[in-house]
Parts: structure tokens; sequence; C-alpha cells
């Protein structure tokens, strides 16, 4: 490609699509051959007008000038299929590449673990799989289909103009270096306000996304005054940018069509004498004329491509930055629990018997660290835990504790910096995840529900699930009640993110969904929150009711949720302050007698 | 915010949308008709500089014949072309930043008219529908208006006189040849219509597979955790790559027939130009026509064609940023609050006594919620709300801060019915702490002062000292001065509530309304928080909203709520005998915990 086009590539651009476009090699040369035929084709219509001027009209001879004419009307055929050509390769090159984007992104997040993907959040990772893609997308597009012309037209211009008549080529010479000085000019100028401007409408945005989010807030605080000064000021900078931008084009716009217009007065006034001297014919000047105009469409065209360039170039900085984020977890050797796991830490919690025998269902966490990318000090420092087949396990404690980031070592969403998560003896990270999945049944803090039916949600741990098991667990999890209410039952379709039901009885799905994959190790992450306390409890008999051989571990932060476990541990900033049951812990931790005191009026507690 | 709509949806009253944004357009009464003044003029002396060329050549060619003695006229042509170029080109600047004036406050007032519209809409207006769409209103749909209007302000004017200056020059130096390229327009147009239809269906498709891949996206993104733990990854990278695909088959194809109507039109201004060099070829041989005349005539050709080209292009992007307006007149057009009444009332004191007289209330038409309801809550007694999950303990909230009005019977605070208050002066008295933790993107020490300004650093301090935030705000690494923002501030969900509970203190209130403050602030943290609170309720009237029994077991009124109404209203002991609602809840929470 012509070097014009490389400055106009936004610097992450190049980096971004190295590599990506290797497998279009072939296509963008097709297209690139293409667009030089279409380029030629429009070039060599003012040429074959000048031999109409110069030899069919002043001889005139007629069947010249038709002769003529029927060879420009071929040539404008040509570069109309060239053209055609160009843009259905460009488009398949673009939208394969936007195609590929995307695959590579959701390739990538679903590797994420729980802290890459908390880095970017979901709302930012959606935009940039989506919207970030599109633009680079429209981008490619234009720069394969428009961009590439001006350069080509430039250079074709000067090499037809040499044709014609060299003495005169050298205003094209020069007015096309002067053009392209001047677009060089006002776009680096445009650089810095683009970026600018797209930081501005960030934060204009941002402004409203608060407003609307905090709606409640801002009018209960009686802050909608302040709240629109914070606005005007936001949308004032705004539009000092996009001001100057504006004036920035008009430059462009002005310089552009001088530099033509006096490029044609050099013409006639260079090729009047030449003609008036018999070195040239009038139809040289009028197909020199004539390619000023053409190429100075094709640069107004270019030009349209670098407005969007700012915009592509953060959207395509945003997408490097989740390509280039190297997921901390993958994917162990395929080996099921009865493999053998990498050599047993000794250290295990003392109720932990040997590794390697018993019932299935057993959870061992021992001396596990974990610290957060950045953070001065670890979340978990050396936890044991154990938990065995028909016992209860529960954690709790204050915020910050690393309840949650526990969750998810065992789920697997984390990986610790050391020690090791062993289910049934096996490290889970030689587990694959299929059968991690099937060994630990996770019910997550905020219940979420994919768009579908709640049969579809209730079935998503174990598709080949029967009717007859939705109901058991719909039963367990207190929302048989509810569900048998609905007028379509199992079947009642459930919108996106499970906006059709409850808090509490997402949470109460949330339970059931697990409940229908018969893992063998329950963990709740504080998954009764959201219920009402009286739910809470029916919940919680159900649940040893049926669940008595499996294996549960519950983090809560309601004494009341986890009264009856069998084992409690108390998380103090990511040590394990204590082990034991309820009594026991009262008695002995001040930090859980402190729990208690908090969530007891004095008579009870005692 | 995630989901967008697709670009390019069609208005639904085209034409009704389109004068609505001129007239906002007119608004800018001085600019404007400078952008008029400086277009014709720019565009007229840009209109003539090919026919003055011809003149030129003419002379040129007239002298060279031997026709014209002298050269001179030529060169005063060529001499006053430059000077207009000259003209033309300072006019051009001038006329740019004309347009840009123009269409960027026009995009400010807009901008501006929708946030204050924001302000002056009803809760009822935001609870109706998903945030992400009004969102996408004041944002995305603004932000395509205000990127289009300017280029296509721009060019469409300048195009269109351009062309009708090339057509006037045209028909003076040959009204047949004219004739010849005005044929043109109408296979121009009927192509222009044919894409548009061909590509119509596609764009169709298009948008439906961006819709499956985006609704997709977003489900597997939003549900990571459980995608992951559940080891759902295959599954869901198989549904990925089958709507991936769809889309990239449909997008080839709508982007490849959109894309021929740029080949399209030009194909046919080529045709012209073929046409009128054959034809004018044809007129000067037999001497109807001179050199300079045909070549002013194609420069005119082009200057025809190109507003062609570039009306057919921006065809798409003016129907976008139609849709889009429509989008915002919806906004802008929707049904505001009452406003403040003009002679406000003024309770005579600031004590917090707040009375509850016959009120009744719904959402709906046919779904009765509060009925009748009356009850006094005396200076500095708590009420506590109490019910499952999805009762409508929240729904007192709404009445009580006027972000719903009643639809009979009154409130009073302090003697003065909220109605007839400013909103402003009733929401002043009362402080709130949502189970919602919003913050917005500041420093923690603004956010605690949110409500208050103008408060000092030692006043900030203090409370959130008082609500036992301190300790944990000062082991943040900037203290005060973090700076919270939308994707991972790091800070917990209970550490964002008690800052919310700072925020709520600092603007001492005679009234606090405590929607699930607690529920997600941990046992630990809780305990320092309720230490707090106990002293922030001192001498407050407090409306609780708590699952937890313990924590209400002290108010002076418990009002237990099922399914949206008032079941039971009365003291802890009062309905613990009356063995009813109240009762059962109390039995769950404490057969479960003090045996």
């Amino acid at each position: 490609m012509p070097n014009r086009s490389r400055t106009a590539s936004p610097p992450t651009l190049v980096p971004l699509l190295k590599g990506r476009v290797r497998p279009y090699a072939p296509q963008i040369t097709l297209l690139l051959a293409l667009q030089l035929v279409q380029a030629l084709g429009l070039l060599l219509l003012p040429a074959l007008n000048a031999d109409i001027v110069d030899h069919g009209v002043v001889r005139g001879d007629t069947g010249y000038i038709l002769r003529q004419g029927g060879l420009m009307l071929a040539a404008t055929l040509v570069q109309v299929t060239a053209a055609a050509g160009a843009v259905y390769l460009g488009s398949k090159t673009s939208m394969g590449l936007g195609r590929d984007l995307r695959a590579a992104l959701f390739t990538r997040v679903q590797g994420f673990s729980a802290e890459e993907f908390g880095r970017f959040g979901a709302p930012s990772l959606i935009t940039r799989t989506t919207n970030d893609v599109q633009q680079i997308q429209m981008l490619v597009f234009m720069l394969l289909t428009l961009l590439v012309t001006a350069p080509l037209m430039g250079v074709g211009g000067i090499v037809m103009a040499l044709r014609q008549d060299a003495a005169l080529t050298w205003v094209l010479a020069a007015a096309i270096p002067v053009l392209v000085v001047a677009v060089a000019l006002v776009i680096s100028a445009m650089t810095g306000p683009s970026q600018l401007m797209q930081g501005r409408i960030d934060e204009v945005n941002r402004v409203l996304r608060e407003q609307i989010t905090g709606i409640r807030v801002i009018r209960a605080f009686v802050r909608e005054r302040g709240e629109h000064e914070r606005f005007g000021a936001a949308n004032t900078a705004l539009t000092g940018v996009a001001r100057r931008l504006g004036h920035l084009q008009a430059y462009f716009g002005a310089s552009a069509m001088t530099v033509s217009v006096l490029a044609s007065v050099a013409v006639v006034a260079l090729g009047g004498p030449r003609i008036v001297d018999g070195d040239m014919q009038a139809g040289a000047m009028i197909a020199f004329l004539n390619y000023l105009a053409q190429i100075l469409i094709a640069v107004m065209m270019a030009m349209s491509v670098f407005v969007l360039a700012p915009r592509a170039r953060v959207a395509a900085g945003r997408i490097k930055e989740v390509l280039d984020t190297e997921p901390a977890i993958t994917e162990g050797a395929v080996t099921g629990p009865a493999a053998a796991g990498p050599a047993p830490r000794a250290d295990a919690p003392a109720a932990s018997p040997s590794q390697d025998d018993g019932p299935p269902g057993r959870l061992d966490l021992s001396g596990v660290v974990f610290s957060y990318p950045g953070a001065e000090e670890p979340v978990l420092h050396g936890v044991d835990l154990a938990v065995r087949p028909g016992e209860t396990t529960a954690v709790i404690g204050s915020t910050g504790a690393g309840k949650t980031t526990l969750v998810k070592l065992v789920a697997r969403l984390l990986t610790p910096d050391e020690g090791s998560v062993r289910i049934d003896g096996t490290d889970v990270r030689d587990m694959d995840r299929r059968s991690l999945a099937e060994a630990v049944g996770l019910i997550p803090q905020r219940a979420h529900l994919f768009s579908g039916t709640i049969a579809s949600n209730l079935r998503y741990g174990d598709p080949g699930a029967d009717d007859e098991r939705l109901w058991q667990a719909l039963e367990i999890a207190q929302a048989a009640d509810f569900v048998r209410g609905l007028p379509d039952g199992t079947d009642t379709v459930i919108g996106q993110g499970g906006t059709t039901v409850s808090g509490g009885q997402r949470q109460r799905l949330a339970i059931a969904r697990a409940l229908v994959a018969r893992p063998r190790i329950y963990v709740f992450d504080d998954a009764f929150s959201a219920l009402d306390t009286a739910t809470d409890a029916a919940v919680r008999a159900a649940l040893d009711e049926h669940l008595g051989d499996t294996a549960r571990l519950v983090v809560a932060q309601r004494v009341s949720t986890i009264r009856s476990a069998d084992r409690i541990v108390v998380l103090d900033a990511g040590r394990v302050e204590a082990v034991g049951t309820h009594d026991e812990l009262v008695a002995s931790s001040a930090t859980y007698a402190e729990i208690v005191d908090s969530q007891l009026v004095p008579e009870e507690a005692s | 915010m995630s989901m967008q709509q697709a670009p390019g949806q069609r208005a639904t009253d085209f034409a009704a949308t389109g004068k609505r944004l001129l007239a906002r357009l007119g608004r800018e009464r001085g600019p404007l008709t400078a952008v008029f003044v400086l277009t014709v003029s720019v565009t007229g002396l840009s209109t003539l500089t090919p026919m003055l060329l011809g003149r030129a050549t003419d002379a040129f060619l007239g002298f060279a014949r031997g026709e014209a003695a002298s050269l001179s006229p030529a060169w005063w042509i060529l001499g006053a072309v430059a000077a207009m170029t000259a003209v033309a080109g300072v006019g051009q600047v001038l006329l740019g930043r004309a347009t840009t004036a123009v269409t960027q406050r026009a995009a400010f007032r807009l901008r501006e008219d929708s946030e204050a519209k924001l302000a002056r809409l009803p809760l009822s207006y935001f609870d109706a529908r998903p945030r992400g769409e009004v969102l996408s209103r004041v944002t995305n749909d603004i932000d395509n208006l205000a990127q289009t209007a300017q280029g296509i302000m721009t060019r469409l004017l300048s195009s269109m006189l351009g062309l009708i200056g090339a057509v006037v020059m045209m028909a003076v130096i040959s009204p047949l040849l004219a004739l010849v390229v005005l044929a043109t327009v109408p296979v121009t147009l009927w192509a222009v219509r044919w894409v548009g239809g061909r590509a119509q269906p596609h764009f169709k498709r298009q948008w439906a597979a961006t819709g499956n891949l985006n609704g997709h996206i977003e489900e597997a993104f939003t549900g990571h955790e459980l995608v992951t733990a559940f080891g759902r990854h295959a599954e869901s990278a198989q549904a990925f790559h089958e709507h991936n695909s769809e889309l990239y088959t449909s997008a080839v194809k709508a982007q490849f027939v959109s894309g021929l109507m740029a080949p399209a039109t030009t194909f046919l201004g080529n045709v012209a130009y073929v046409l009128v060099a054959v034809v004018g070829g044809l007129r000067v041989a037999s001497g109807a026509l001179t050199i300079g005349e045909i070549q002013a005539f194609i420069q005119y050709v082009m200057q025809f064609n190109q507003p062609v080209t570039t009306l057919a292009s921006t065809a798409g992007q003016i129907q976008s940023a139609v849709a889009s307006a429509e989008r915002v007149f919806g906004l802008l057009d929707a049904d505001e609050q009452s406003a403040d009444t003009e002679d406000p009332a003024q309770p005579e004191e600031d004590a917090g006594r707040v009375v509850f007289n016959g009120a009744s209330f719904r959402y709906k038409e046919d779904e009765p919620l509060i009925e009748d309801l009356s009850l006094k809550v005396e200076p500095g007694t708590t009420v506590a709300i109490v019910g499952p999950t999805g009762a409508g303990k929240t729904t007192l909230v709404n009445l009580l801060l006027r972000f719903y009005e009643l639809r009979s019977g009154t409130i009073t605070v302090d003697g003065a019915d909220i109605a007839a208050m400013t909103r402003a002066d009733l929401r002043r008295r009362i402080g709130m702490v949502l189970q919602d933790t919003w913050l917005f993107g500041g420093t923690i020490a603004e956010n605690i002062a949110y409500g208050r300004p103008e408060a000092t650093r030692e006043e900030v301090v203090a409370a959130a000292r008082a609500v036992q935030a301190d300790h944990l705000i000062r082991t943040l690494p900037e203290g005060y001065d973090t700076v919270l923002d939308d994707e991972g501030d790091g800070l917990s969900a209970g550490e964002r509530q008690l800052i919310t509970i700072a925020r709520a203190f600092l603007v001492e209130p005679s009234i606090l309304v405590l929607d699930e403050a607690t529920s997600s602030v941990d046992t630990r943290t809780e305990m320092l928080v309720q230490q707090g609170m106990a002293t922030l309720r001192q001498g407050r009237t407090s409306f609780v909203i708590a699952h937890r029994l313990s924590t209400i077991r002290d108010a002076d009124v418990i009002l237990v709520m099922e399914e949206g109404r008032i079941v039971e209203q009365g003291s802890h002991k009062e309905l613990l005998n009356a063995g009813g609602a109240y009762a059962r809840l109390h039995r769950a929470q404490f057969a479960a915990i003090a045996t």
C-alpha cells in the first residue's frame, strides 16, 4: 500500500490488525488490483475525451467522436464493475475482520478469572466486544473502499498527465503535494482535539448516566441544581472542543478547494500559451482540468475516513487492552477426580482425613494464599478449610475478610497464589471445567438468570434433568408455590437478567438450579440474604432434610443462617480466626461473639 | 448502556421530526443567516469559475487562430479567477465557522434541554422503562445527531446550491446538453431507490443478527461467573459462533449492497460525462459550441454529479439521525411532574412530625396498594417497616419523599401538607440511605458532602467518624481524596454503604429514611454502623425498612406489609400478642437463632 495510507491508519489499529489481516491477504491484493483498475478507468475518461476534442472535433470526424465515445462508455463499464468488486471484497474483508475480532474477544473474556473480569466489568467488556468492534469494522471498510483510491488517483493522475503533456504535469506534481501537506497538517492538528473530544463526550455521558442511575439520591438530596451545573460544565467543555474541530475542518475544506482552483488557473495560464505556440492541444488542457477535479474528489472522500479515525483508534485501544490481558487460569490437564493430583500438602486442617479415600464430596483448602494484583496485603493468608459429605461448613466474617474470594477459589474463578484447593483429593487446577462443575454447585451472591424459561434456567447445570427433578428442586428451594402460580409454570419466560421475577424469587430459582445439577458439594455464597427470614429458615430446613449426604459450604452474614452448621469458620482479615460449632465459638471466639451480639437483642443472646 | 438500538432504524414520522429538527437549528438566527449568505456567495463564486476558465481558453484559442489581437483578455480573466478564488477561500473558512457555530450551539442546547428535562420528569418515567433506554436517548442518540448534523449541514447546503448553480450554467451554455445531463437524473434517483430497497432487508437481517449476538454476549458476560462455575464454556462459545457467523453473512450482504450506492452514482455521472463528451464533441464540430464552452460544461457535469453522490451517500446517515431525533423528541415531549405551587406551605418548625391522614396510593389504576393509611409519627420516634421481599416497603418512601404523589388523603410534615410544600424544602428535611448505594464519580469527600457541598473537610470527617466509616476510608490509598469511578473502584458494598450513611448524616435531617440500608453491610461492619445509626437517629424521626427484626425491635411503631399493603401496625409487644403476620416473622427469626 502506498505511503499515505500508512499515516492514515491510527497507530493502535496497526498492532491490532497485524497478523489478523494475513488470511485476507489474497482478497486484499485482489481488491487493490480492482481499485487500480477502477482508478485507471476513471482516469482514462479525460484522456479519451481529450482525443475526441483534439482529433475528432478539430477534424470534424463524427465517426471518430462516436468510436472514442464508445471506448469511454466501455471504460466506464469496466470502472463500475471493478468498483463493485472492490466494494464486495471490502465488505467481506472488513466484516470478516470484525467477526474474527469478536471471536477473539469472546474467547479471551471467557477464559478470564473473576479478577481479570472484574478489572473491566461486564458492561465495558460488552461494549468492547460489540460497539468497539463495529467501529473498527467500519473504518476498515472505508479504508479499503475510499482511502486507497486517493493515492491511486494521485499517482495515476500524474502518470496519465505525463502522457498528455510533460511540461504541464508539474502543475499537478506541485498541486498534489501541496494538497497532501495541507491534509496532513489539518489531520495532525485534529488528532489532539479529536481525542479530547472523545474524552469530553465520555464525560458528558458519564454525568448523564449518573443522573439517571442516581435519580432518587439526587432528588432526595435536592442536588438538581448542582447536577445541572456539573452537566453544564461538561457540556460547555464538549462544545468548545467540537467547535475547535469544526474550525479545523473548515480550514481543510477551504484549502483543498483553493489549491485545486488555483491549480486549474495555473493549468489554463500555462497551457494557454503552449496552445498558442502549438506545443499542446486544447483537449489535453481539458483533460488536465478533469484530472484535478477527480483527484480533489478522491482526497475529499479520503478525508471522510479520517473523521472516523479517532473514534476507531480509541476503540482499537480498548479492544487491545482486553486481548493483551493474559488469563491467569489456564485449563488444566483433562483428568477426573479419580486421577492422582500433585503431592498433597501435609498441613491440611485438623479435620482432614486421608486424601484419597472416603465418600465423594470432600473439599479441602490447605494453606491457601491469594492476593489481588497490585494489592499490598493478600486477601487470604494461608486458609485451611475442610468440608465433608453430610456436613455443613459455614464461613462468617466481616467485609473484606475474604469470604467471597474463598468461594471464587473453590469454583476456580480465581486460582490461589500458594496452597491448594482439592476436591476428593484432586487439585482443582488438574480438573477440567466440566468435571469441576459436576462436583461443585455454586449459588452466587447475585442470583443471575439467563434469558429463556424457568425450566431452561433450572436445567442449566444438567440439560437432561426431567420435570420431576425440576419440581423437586423447586419444592426444596421454596419456589414451587410461586412458579405454580405463574400462568405458564416452568415455561414462564424470564427476561434478560431475570427481570420478571423479584429478587427473592430469583435467589430461590438460583438455589433450585444448583439442586437440579446434583453436585457433590454445594457452595452458597451469601445466597440467603435476599430472602426474608421466614423463607430463609424454610429453605434451610428443606435443604437439611434433602441434602443429607452432600457437602455444603455456606458463606453468610446472618448468624441465624449458619447457627446449626456442623463447623463454623470465623474469617478475620484473611485468616481463620476460629473454627467450631456455634456454642463453642460463642464461648471461645471474641470476634464471633461480637457478631452474634450485633444481631441479637440482649435477652436472646444470653 | 450496553445494548444499543440499531443505528439507522427508521423514523416513524420522518417529515414531522425533520421539520422540528430544522426548527431547532432555526433558533440560531444570527449564525444561520451568515451560513446562508456565505454559502450563496461562495457557491456563486465557485460556480462562475469553470465558465470563466472556459472563456480564458477560448481567448487563447482565438489568439492562436488569429481571431483576437491580444492575449490580455485571457490574462485578465485568469487574474480575476485567482482573485475570486482567494475571496471564496476566505468565505469558505468563515462559512465553516458559522456552520460549526450553528450546529454546535444547537447540539449544546439539545443536550441542555434533555438534561433539564430529566430533572422535571416524574420518577414513574424512570421506573417504567429500562434505564439503558433512557440513557441511550440522551447519550447515543444525541451524539449521533450532533455528529451527523455538522457534516450534513455543510454538505447538504453547498451541494444543493452547487447543483442549482451547475444546472443554471449548463442551461446557459447549451440547453440541449443540459437536457442530456438532466435526463440521467431520473435514472440516478431510480438507482438510489433500487439500491436502498435492496439494502433494506439485508440491513434488517443485520440488525436482527446484531441484536441476537449482542444479547448473547451480554448474557455470557454478565453471567460470566455462572458460565464458568457451571462449566458451560463450550455451549456458550458454540452459540456465540453461530450468532457471529450469522452476523457476518448478513453484514457482508448489507454492506455490499449499500456500498454499491457510491459506484452506482459515480457510474451514472460518468455516463453523463460520456454523453456530454460525444454530443458536445459533435456540437463543437458543427460550430454550435466553442472548445472553452465544452471545457466549462464538463466541469459543470462534475459539479453536478458530486452533490448527487453526496446526497446518496448521506441518505442513510440522515435517516439514522432523524430516527435519533425522534427518540430524543419523545423524551422531550414526555409528561412532566407537576410544578411546585406558587405559594408553598412552610412548616413552622423543623421537628420531624409526620402524619399520614387517610393516605391512599396505587401504581396501577386497578390495583389498590395503600388504602386509607393513617399514622401519627411523633418527632424523634422510629417507624419500622417490615415484610417479605417485594411487599412494597419502598412505596411509603416513594410517597414520603414525593417521588410519587398520593391519590387521596394527605401526608403532613410538621403541620404542612407535603403536596403544598416545594419538593426541595420537603426533601431537605429528609435524609435517605438507599439499598442501592449510588455514588457519583468524584472523591469520597465529595460524595459524603453530596447533600451539603459547602461542608468543610472537618465536617465531612466528623460525619464519617460518627458512622464508623472514617477508619475504612483512611485505609484507602488516597483516603478521603480517593476518586470513585464506574469500573472497579475497589470499594466493597459495605464500604459504599457506609459512605452513603455518612452522606445522610452530614445533612442533619429531621427525618430519616433507611431503605434496607443495613442488608448489604455484613455483620461486623454493621455493628459499627448501628452504633453510628443510633447516634444519627437520636432526636430524628426515622423510617426504617429492614428484614432483620433485631434492628427494628426498638421501633416505636412497626408497619407490617404484605403484597403492597399494610396488614398490621403497632409496637413489638402489641404485635407479638396479636399473633398475626409479625408474630410469624418473629418466630422464623428467633426459632433459628436463639433456639
